[in-house]
């Protein structure tokens, strides 16, 4: 520790910020979620303009800016496109999940952009870019993207 | 020297006290969707994107990457502008300036909030001073209600006075369809309503809302070509201070009086009150339709409460204020300021439909935030000298 405080006595307010949060997925999300909850089905949105198939889905391409969306099932399973590895745990990764945690973003069959998800039921050194994997989805399901539990290879 | 710049085309949502049924970015979307139809232009023809918001009210810090889906933004310059309360106002200032700085000739203008998903009052917390001002914060409405006494003390006002305000905006909103609350009340039930802080009653104050509002400038080039009758952007003039919250003039408003008094001086206006035709102030409590009217130099001091009750600032008045039902019917706070901004232009225009005032030559519009800061543009139907 350095002495940089030795013979002065600087105030520090400790405090923190209480702002509770309720943010509204919006009818499309809640879409996606209801389906993936009960029906345990990843959907997404294809432009009817540019054909592009976005997930998470969109009520507006960011690209055509237009509404001409519709609904398409992706399948469950896909590609690994990029991945990470933490180590050591930090305050962002779930009480539920130990270190090693792997993170991976997964383009699903039918999609064109990636999902964020974890991936697990294998060691990070077995990881690379390019396998294929699969959705596992959670027991109990709340409608959200933690419905889909994470991501194992295929066999 | 600076390019003359014009407003082309306006958007808003339809505010409610909730939109569940859309996330921010969909909230957005609909109010450039708007505002692209009403200029007739698409997205392509946009050169950059000024958006701004309130952080803590969302909880998002980077809207300007967040929000492309619903702004147009993919792949194109934009940039946040975020001053609490004014910011609606601030973006339309520096779009502004990025118009009349030559460097884009088509500039998308947006402010939004989306109240309903945080508590309004923690997240005003946020903006004032953690050391001194934070541990003994009484909150938004007290810090205007500190205000109101303050002037009523000094001029003799009484919140009768201030209840007349909230009368007329109330009223004005009923010709509004984008205005959250249209509901007439009268003089007794604002005094009746509950009592927030002395001398504030609920009917006295705005109302927390969800809503978007887009604006789009263009430069003296293409604006006529775009809009036969644009709003021209006459001035604007910008006064922010608050190191602590005892450093104000409590009973008068100096930024509103010190930006109004540059904003008069470009235009050469001798009589504001004779030759503005229409206001849209951010006036987010009644006392604030008084007070700062005063500081504008509408009226002189303590002359706002006779000037009021003589009907002048009512539809039909000499200076129709508020002719959309102002703040106290509708606030989505970031959004605020640029509603005003394009109601305004709305009425320079001759698109202000139900409540259109005839004749408009010159339209104010203000920002107002946090803690005594004020924004302001002057509109025109004349092209600037």
């Amino acid at each position: 520790m350095s002495d940089q405080f030795q013979g002065i006595e600087p105030m520090v307010y400790q405090s923190q910020i209480n702002v509770p949060y309720s943010w509204w997925a919006g009818d499309t999300a809640t879409r996606f979620f209801v389906t993936l909850r009960d029906e345990k089905k990843i959907t997404a949105t294809k432009c009817g303009d540019c054909g592009k198939v976005l997930l998470p889905p969109r009520k507006i391409c960011p690209r055509c800016f237009t509404e001409n969306m519709e609904w398409v099932n992706v399948s469950d399973e896909g590609t690994l496109l990029t991945f990470a590895v933490a180590r050591r745990p930090f305050a962002a990764i779930p009480a539920d999940k130990k270190v090693p945690v792997i993170w991976g973003l997964i383009q699903l069959d039918g999609a064109d952009t990636a999902l964020l998800h974890y991936l697990d039921g294998v060691r990070p050194e077995e990881v690379s870019i390019g396998m294929r994997v699969r959705a596992v989805y959670a027991e109990a399901r709340k409608g959200t993207i933690r419905d889909i539990s994470h991501f194992k290879p295929v066999k | 020297m600076a390019k003359r710049v014009a407003i082309v085309g306006t958007g808003q949502t339809f505010h409610k006290s909730h939109r569940p049924d859309v996330n921010g970015q969909e909230l957005i979307h609909e109010a450039v969707a708007r505002a692209l139809s009403d200029a007739d232009l698409k997205l392509k023809d946009i050169d950059a994107i000024v958006i701004g918001n309130m952080d803590h009210f969302e909880g998002i810090n980077y809207v300007d990457c967040w929000s492309v889906d619903g702004s147009g933004g993919t792949m194109k310059p934009i940039i946040k502008l975020t001053t609490g309360g004014t910011t609606g106002c601030t973006v339309a200032i520096g779009g502004y300036h990025l118009v009349a700085s030559g460097m884009f000739d088509r500039v998308l203008i947006i402010g939004w909030e989306k109240n309903s998903e945080s508590d309004t009052t923690g997240a005003i917390t946020t903006a004032f001073d953690p050391i001194w001002d934070r541990l003994v914060f009484a909150g938004a409405i007290s810090g205007l209600a500190a205000e109101a006494q303050a002037y009523m003390a000094r001029y003799g006002a009484t919140d009768r006075d201030g209840a007349r305000v909230s009368v007329r905006d109330r009223k004005h909103a009923m010709n509004n369809p984008h205005a959250q609350l249209r509901k007439e009340v009268s003089l007794e039930e604002v005094l009746a309503s509950p009592m927030l802080a002395d001398p504030i009653h609920l009917l006295d104050v705005c109302p927390r809302s969800d809503g978007a509002c887009a604006v789009i400038m263009a430069s003296e080039e293409v604006a006529e070509k775009i809009c036969p009758t644009p709003d021209w952007i006459w001035g604007t003039a910008a006064r922010h201070s608050y190191s602590y919250l005892g450093d104000a003039d409590y009973g008068r408003l100096t930024s509103m009086r010190e930006g109004s008094q540059e904003l008069w001086k470009k235009a050469g206006i001798k009589e504001p009150r004779k030759e503005l035709d229409v206001i849209e102030m951010y006036q987010p409590y009644s006392f604030g339709g008084l007070i700062w009217i005063e500081d504008m130099g509408l009226v002189g001091p303590g002359e706002a409460p006779r000037y009021i009750w003589d009907g002048n600032t009512d539809m039909g008045g000499e200076l129709p204020i508020n002719p959309s039902g102002g703040v106290i019917s509708c606030n989505p706070i970031g959004a605020t300021g640029l509603i005003r901004c394009a109601e305004a232009a709305m009425q320079v225009m001759g698109k202000a439909e139900g409540r259109q005032v005839p004749d408009v030559n010159f339209a104010f519009s203000s920002g107002f935030g946090g803690c005594w800061w004020t924004d302001m543009i002057l509109h025109g139907k004349k092209k600037p000298a």
